[in-house]
């Protein structure tokens, strides 16, 4: 057992896998001999060999396609994307190769390539390296969309994401790569996909959120306790599939809901959520489905504060459901 | 690398110095000829069956069967293809049955493919991978299948396939910059058919040629004559020859589509009938039929009963393949994902019922 950051437990469980399994081999721009500029793959290629730790040339589409080729004849590619961000010159592999080759050939050939790499913003990174992009991904059938927001989780989800036959989509946000640190176990664990974590439990109101956006709606829970709201917070922890039980089950007993991610409102991830819930818990409701996100601009690289949710936007929304 | 490769030329005048270097029996070549011609006829029955309302879509073949059934003759059984949604003859060559072919074409519940596309090309048995609709895009995956078999030591090479207008896709270019590399063991071959639908070769490039392209990543560049199976099955055992040893290839096969691009195509609003009869005296069956039968490796009289013979034998799988049921409605829920999510369950539960509801007698 070790106290690990966010960034440390994903480049120990890559090493840990690595050494268990010759079938996976890690591909993208850097991630050798400098080890990711996250240092996501930091010392990977020393233990590794360069047939398995693949410094690629700088070419998205070629990256992920190679990788599918690679899954394709077996193997466990690992691609990392530099940032999400500029994942969109690979796009048409990802959606039209990686997601679909199940399905156009009934099941005979898979691709089960893991694309992983830094999403989020918080970093004064500008409009190309802040992004949080998910939802083109879970819009996608046959990807599955994975946003660990702690190190015990991104070990666990990372290993379960390696032991499955899909395509997942491994979104890293890089505000909190190093920010939090964590107790995680040595060796093998998992995490199961589609499954939430109710972090804290509490009767009023429940806030639902993933990635680094989960810390700062556990902030704002603590700031609402203060004035005696019981707030339950619900890591999602995986997009597709998403964990619509343990949503119902948190709803049907607050009957109160605030959704905070950092994507754009318009089609975020929250409006599916709400739609769900409409569907599944109407009757269960007190107050109006409250979203809390980015705004609907690209990613600004002057008051990102703003642009992101606030501590105080998300406490204020919780106020407003609960006084509705 | 902009002179052309020809071992028969148009009459089916055999170039004696150069067919020398291949070693094929003549058995070889009478099953060469056998698989064209199969593709050739199937061809038409496919065409005819999307004309019945009977098949989607159908992409022909006609004026380029040199080009797969000769690449496959020439390539090893452990060796891996990333078809184009043209490649018929691929199948034929590695041993697709008539029957299947035509129950992947009416996408009933005996497609291997489960009705889930078009009837492209592939299949695990035949060491096939069916293609991306998206041009160009398959040949990146086609390059990482090559790539893993360099970093496993397997012994195999990769052939993609890709057409013209291929060529102007990013995902070509990233592709072959990326085998050049890592020297990996893949042959692109690329059939330069003068047509993407409707634009003409030089609307896609301002090359001399396409093969010319490979010099500018560092890899080999071959052009032959793709209505000249001689020639695509010599120049094809020797680019496997060179990609098995790190040197990767672009083997551009000039050819011509005598057909539309697809059913859905007109391709009299971009050219003349003059110019598509000028190119048909090019095509390679009827070259190769001359040279079989000049020397004496065939008979007229054999090739009219091998027609005949290929001719019947899919007509009764036709009568077969249209009386085989349809898929049931929940195969389009299946193989999204390797189990079923919750939400897709419940959208499947809800198009049986209404499926139900509708075929209730």
């Amino acid at each position: 057992m070790a106290e690990l950051t966010l960034a440390g437990a994903l480049n120990s469980t890559l090493k840990e896998q690595m050494r268990k399994d010759d079938r996976i081999v890690v591909l993208g721009e850097d991630v050798g001999r400098r080890g990711g500029v996250f240092l996501v793959t930091e010392g990977l290629l020393e233990e590794f060999g360069p047939e398995r730790v693949i410094d690629t040339p700088l070419s998205e589409a070629a990256i992920f396609g190679v990788a599918a080729g690679m899954a394709i004849y077996g193997l466990k590619p690992i691609a990392e994307v530099q940032f999400f961000d500029f994942a969109f010159g690979g796009f048409d592999q990802i959606v039209s190769q990686i997601a679909k080759l199940r399905y156009r050939t009934g099941g005979q050939f898979k691709a089960p390539v893991i694309i992983r790499g830094p999403v989020a913003g918080g970093i004064r990174g500008g409009m190309f390296h802040s992004q949080h992009p998910e939802t083109y991904y879970v819009h996608t059938a046959g990807l599955k969309v994975i946003v660990p927001a702690f190190p015990y989780d991104a070990k666990g989800l990372l290993i379960s994401a390696l032991k499955q036959e899909d395509p997942v989509i491994f979104m890293e946000p890089k505000s909190i790569y190093r920010t939090i640190k964590q107790e995680v176990p040595d060796g093998e664990f998992t995490v199961p996909i589609g499954k939430a974590n109710v972090l804290k439990e509490g009767d009023d109101v429940t806030v639902i959120s993933y990635g680094a956006m989960v810390h700062r709606s556990l902030e704002a829970a603590e700031e609402a306790e203060k004035e005696k709201i019981s707030v339950e917070v619900i890591d999602l922890r995986t997009l597709m599939p998403f964990d619509i039980e343990t949503i119902l089950n948190s709803v049907k007993k607050t009957g109160r809901v605030v959704i905070v991610h950092e994507a754009p409102k318009t089609l975020g991830f929250g409006a599916e959520i709400a739609a769900q819930l409409a569907e599944k818990a109407l009757l269960y409701l007190e107050a109006p489905i409250m979203r809390v996100t980015g705004q609907d601009t690209p990613f600004p690289l002057a008051n990102e504060h703003y642009y992101l949710p606030t501590l105080k936007r998300i406490k204020n929304t919780i106020l407003k459901v609960v006084n509705f | 690398m902009s002179e052309l490769y020809q071992i028969l030329d148009e009459e089916g005048v055999v170039n004696k110095q150069l067919i020398s270097k291949i070693n094929l029996s003549n058995e070889q070549m009478l099953e060469m000829y056998k698989h064209m011609l199969i593709v050739r006829i199937l061809d038409g029955w496919l065409m005819r069956l999307q004309r019945m309302g009977r098949a989607a879509i159908h992409a022909p073949n006609e004026g380029q069967e040199a080009i797969a059934v000769g690449v496959a003759h020439a390539s090893e059984k452990q060796d891996y293809f990333f078809p184009t949604y043209r490649d018929l003859g691929l199948m034929i060559v590695r041993g697709a049955s008539i029957r299947e072919i035509l129950n992947r074409w009416l996408a009933n519940s005996q497609d291997p493919l489960k009705g889930h596309e078009f009837a492209i090309y592939g299949g695990r048995k035949y060491n096939i991978v069916p293609t991306t609709t998206p041009v160009s895009v398959h040949l990146a995956a086609a390059t990482g299948f090559a790539h893993a078999a360099k970093i496993r030591k397997d012994n195999l090479v990769v052939f993609a396939f890709l057409g013209d207008g291929g060529t102007s896709k990013g995902d070509f270019h990233e592709s072959i910059n990326w085998a050049g590399v890592f020297r990996l063991p893949i042959v692109y071959v690329c059939q330069n058919n003068q047509y993407a639908i409707s634009l003409p070769v030089k609307r896609q490039t301002a090359s001399e040629t396409i093969s010319i392209k490979a010099v500018a990543y560092g890899i080999r560049g071959m052009r032959v004559d793709g209505n000249d199976i001689l020639a695509v099955y010599s120049a094809t055992k020797e680019a496997r020859e060179s990609a098995r040893n790190g040197m990767p290839v672009l083997m551009e096969c000039v050819t011509y589509r005598l057909g539309s691009h697809t059913t859905s195509d007109d391709p009299s609003r971009y050219r003349t009938q003059e110019e598509v009869e000028q190119m048909r005296k090019k095509e390679p069956l009827r070259r190769f039929k001359n040279y079989l039968i000049s020397n004496g490796i065939l008979s007229e009289k054999e090739e009219q009963e091998l027609r005949k013979e290929i001719e019947k034998e899919i007509e009764d799988e036709v009568k077969i393949a249209v009386s085989v049921p349809p898929l049931p409605v929940q195969t389009i829920f299946e193989d999204v994902y390797s189990d079923m999510p919750w939400h897709l369950k419940e959208e499947m539960d809800l198009v049986v019922k209404e499926f139900e509801e509708d075929h209730q007698s």
